[in-house]
């Protein structure tokens, strides 16, 4: 889904490191303290420099945070809402806790945004799915989201057909209480889903299946791949410590 | 090898609302033939091939594949045995990858490492998909589809194939390529269908069900140009297609 | 609705994790004694349907679309373990995938999405049944208001990790009556929306619905299935007001609780704000009014009507921007 293809190093690194990698950024990232500006600011160039190896131009990467959008205007809201002492800035009083706030919240939102399509735009699906099996998530929700992820493409044409075959027919719903039609397609293809989850267990079963999801194509990352993939999470991870000890 | 492939033995069977689904079915197809099944929709063919590898079992009759009996004890066995390609191959290609859906079969056996990859290699190349491997499903064409859910079931390396509908919904093209593929491989068929061209192709031999009995069984090109029993069947071949001729030419 | 990384602090973000684990961990574990191996692909399809769900824009009025969560439908379609697994996966899966969710705040959106939705949904959907008189027409209301409850209370378990662990220090009570002023709005949309939905899965696959399973409805008029939406929808409405007028006054003196044990404890980064020093009611209670209790409910419903527009815009925005940016596959 945000998948670009490419064979750089970042590309290349087995998904578990990254995933973890991930984790221990976003970590990092959430413990700083609001004050550390310079820590924040650091660990964008680290993430802007992840992007330059990963070859991943800025435009791609910004129209991916558009996901951030609510989160935007929640935090922007915040200096409006706020209690307690309150400052003037260009002629607005706003909360000093609630510029706080907005500041800390979009930050850290806005660097996790970016780690993480970092990852999802160097990593396919399936080999996201292999590492989290490598990481011990259980094998269980590793299958269930292959099979999500495998089959939406199915479910969500079919709803768009569906919507389409009704605009043909002149439905365009406009209003709330103009959505029977399309709420009763949902039903149909619910209907269609579950039956095809019973069919494609009759086939799981025709090959073989037991009970056990087999897991295959991962292999194991070597030590210096876990220590290149999270060289970038160390350094936020010295980052944070740095800010909540030392330089305060 | 003097034992059929597959056998039906005097096979019923009732859906759970009581209607008769199967009646008294026999059906043998030895080793290396490729064995048309026709009829009518509704007939019963796709209850019977579910029968095959023990997802229905028989009210009375019992279906036997290389002399194994089908029974909850050898139905692992049976299913690797069978390998049953069901019509909607989107139901057959469930994992992310392709190389993973051909490699579901085998490793639940127990097959794994060096010996799965082979495997894998094996049947994706008898099927002409090999450069396919690590592709995701859903960005395969419809007829690419069909043909990888055939490898699905070839990795098992079973003893005979069991085909449902297999050039349904192909365009000319992709339907030729799939011909071409079944005729290439060396293993025995037995394949369920509308399209009597393709029967009459690739089977030499053909049996007609309906109504859940199997109302006539002969050379393929018998009963195609069997008017009666073809139009009593709900039967027809495509126009001006005469099998006589096509079978000399 | 996805929470981002940054909007609660470390403690509540490990908190809710754990939470989140360990139910997630019960559901699959119920999930599959329910289902045995079927389990598997089924909830993979049934994950597939209600992402494909998440993605659909159904217009709400003049230009402006909603978006359906399927929580509680996801529950009363096929059971609590197996819906609340399928809507786990599904917000996993966005948060690793398409970013949409703080990796950090995985633990409370799979919470609030998955697992308050569900619980709240089946529970309440159960209870109704019990309740009231079995019809299909008993079914549709149940769904209504359980759906609808349950984006509420989606929202309120926000609100409170908010209250432990958010940053901003706003006052809980605004941030209550916005949220749940709001997202009692979307409610309704998905109220409507799951409810058309059951119908349309009972008019032809009744066997289907897990919710119903152990209800004899066989023999009943099916009818209500076909009518209207307005007729089940007033019914469930009404139930839903009664709830909120009810819960209302508690909720309102409610944050000023957990305000105070949020500062006590620090988790709010409030130099100067102490709780002592102002009268938690200062800011519900509306002048001339003796009576405290009608002055609260007073000052809720003025909240939420006056936080309504502002609200109303927020959810103008986001929708407009998911429906941008919510492309299909």
């Amino acid at each position: 889904m945000l998948y670009r293809h490419g064979t750089t190093p970042v590309h290349r690194l087995p998904p578990q490191v990254k995933i973890v990698a991930l984790l221990v950024f976003v970590l990092s990232v959430v413990v700083m303290p609001r004050e550390a500006f310079w820590a924040y600011a650091l660990a964008g160039c680290l993430l802007v420099g992840v992007m330059i190896l990963a070859e991943l131009p800025a435009g791609f990467v910004a129209r991916r945070m558009i996901v951030e959008v609510p989160i935007l205007v929640f935090a922007l809201l915040l200096p409006f809402f706020g209690q307690g002492e309150t400052t003037e800035v260009i002629g607005l009083t706003l909360s000093v806790e609630g510029l706080w706030g907005a500041w800390t919240i979009l930050a850290k939102a806005t660097l996790g945004v970016a780690a993480s399509i970092i990852v999802s735009a160097t990593t396919t699906i399936p080999d996201l799915l292999r590492g989290l099996d490598r990481i011990r998530v259980p094998r269980v929700l590793t299958a269930i989201a292959g099979f999500m992820v495998r089959y939406l493409d199915i479910v969500a044409g079919e709803f768009s057909r569906r919507r389409v075959a009704m605009a043909a027919r002149g439905y365009e719903p406009r209003w709330l209480w103009q959505n029977g039609p399309l709420a009763q397609s949902a039903g149909s293809l619910f209907i269609r889903s579950f039956e095809r989850g019973e069919r494609v267990h009759q086939a799981m079963v025709a090959r073989g299946f037991t009970g056990r999801m087999p897991v295959f194509g991962d292999r194991p990352a070597t030590t210096r791949e876990w220590w290149i993939g999270l060289s970038v999470s160390l350094a936020a991870v010295v980052l944070a410590v740095l800010s909540l000890t030392v330089l305060r | 090898m003097s034992e059929p492939s597959l056998e039906v033995v005097d096979l019923s069977f009732a859906y759970p609302d009581g209607r008769q689904a199967l009646r008294n079915v026999d059906l043998h197809v030895h080793h290396g033939e490729r064995v048309a099944l026709l009829g009518p929709n509704g007939a019963g063919k796709t209850t019977l091939l579910l029968h095959l590898n023990g997802i229905l079992r028989p009210a009375s009759g019992e279906v036997r594949v290389a002399g194994l009996v089908v029974s909850d004890d050898s139905a692992l066995e049976v299913r690797r045995r069978v390998g049953l390609v069901f019509q909607d191959p989107d139901d057959q290609l469930f994992m992310p990858t392709v190389g993973e859906d051909v490699a579901f079969g085998p490793a639940n056996f127990g097959v794994e490492g060096e010996e799965l990859e082979a495997r894998v290699a094996e049947a994706l190349s008898a099927v002409s998909m090999l450069e396919a491997r690590e592709r995701a499903p859903h960005h395969l064409s419809y007829g690419e589809r069909r043909r990888v859910a055939i490898a699905t079931v070839l990795a098992m390396r079973p003893e005979i194939l069991v085909l449902d509908e297999p050039t349904s919904n192909l365009d000319p093209a992709s339907r030729r390529e799939l011909i071409d593929v079944l005729r290439g491989l060396p293993i025995t068929q037995l394949i369920v269908t509308h399209d009597l061209p393709f029967a009459l192709e690739l089977c030499a031999r053909a049996l007609v069900i309906d109504d859940g009995v199997i109302v006539a069984e002969d050379t393929t090109v018998e009963i195609l140009t069997d008017e009666l029993l073809m139009k009593t069947h709900r039967l027809e071949l495509p126009y001006r297609f005469d099998p006589r001729q096509q079978l000399s030419s | 609705m996805h929470i981002p990384d940054g909007f609660l602090n470390g403690a509540t973000s490990a908190g809710t994790a754990v939470i989140a684990a360990g139910g997630l961990g019960y559901s699959i574990k119920r999930a599959g004694a329910y289902l045995q191996d079927r389990r598997i692909a089924l909830t993979g399809l049934v994950a597939a349907f209600i992402f494909a769900l998440q993605m659909l824009n159904f217009p709400v009025a003049a230009g402006t679309s909603g978006h359906v969560l399927g929580g509680a439908l996801a529950v009363i379609l096929v059971g609590p373990w197996l819906g609340i697994t399928a809507v786990s996966v599904v917000v996993i899966v966005q948060a690793l995938i398409l970013a949409d969710g703080g990796i950090s705040a995985l633990g409370a959106n799979i919470l609030n999405m998955a697992m308050v939705t569900g619980l709240v949904g089946w529970g309440l959907f159960r209870l109704m049944m019990k309740v009231i008189p079995k019809s299909w027409t008993s079914v549709l209301v149940s769904t209504f208001t359980a759906a609808l409850v349950s984006v509420v209370a989606s929202s309120i378990a926000f609100v409170i990790e908010y209250a432990i662990g958010g940053r901003g220090n706003v006052d809980i009570a605004t941030v209550f009556a916005a949220m749940a002023g709001v997202h009692f709005l979307i409610g309704v949309g998905e109220g409507l929306f799951s409810a058309v939905t059951v119908a349309a899965v009972g008019a032809s696959r009744p066997e289907l619905i897990a919710g119903i399973e152990d209800l004899d409805l066989a023999g009943k008029d099916r009818s209500p299935v076909r009518s209207g939406v307005w007729g089940f929808a007033a019914a469930g409405l009404v139930v839903a007001v009664l709830l909120v007028l009810v819960a209302a006054p508690l909720a309102s003196s409610e944050p000023d609780g957990l305000e105070r044990v949020a500062i006590d404890q620090r988790f709010i980064d409030s130099a100067e704000d102490h709780p002592l020093s102002e009268s938690p009611l200062a800011d519900y209670g509306v002048s001339g009014i003796e009576d405290e209790s009608t002055g609260t409910r007073m000052a809720g419903l003025v909240g939420v009507l006056i936080t309504f527009g502002v609200g109303a815009a927020i959810v103008g925005t986001f929708v407009v921007i998911r429906r941008k940016s919510a492309t299909p596959v």
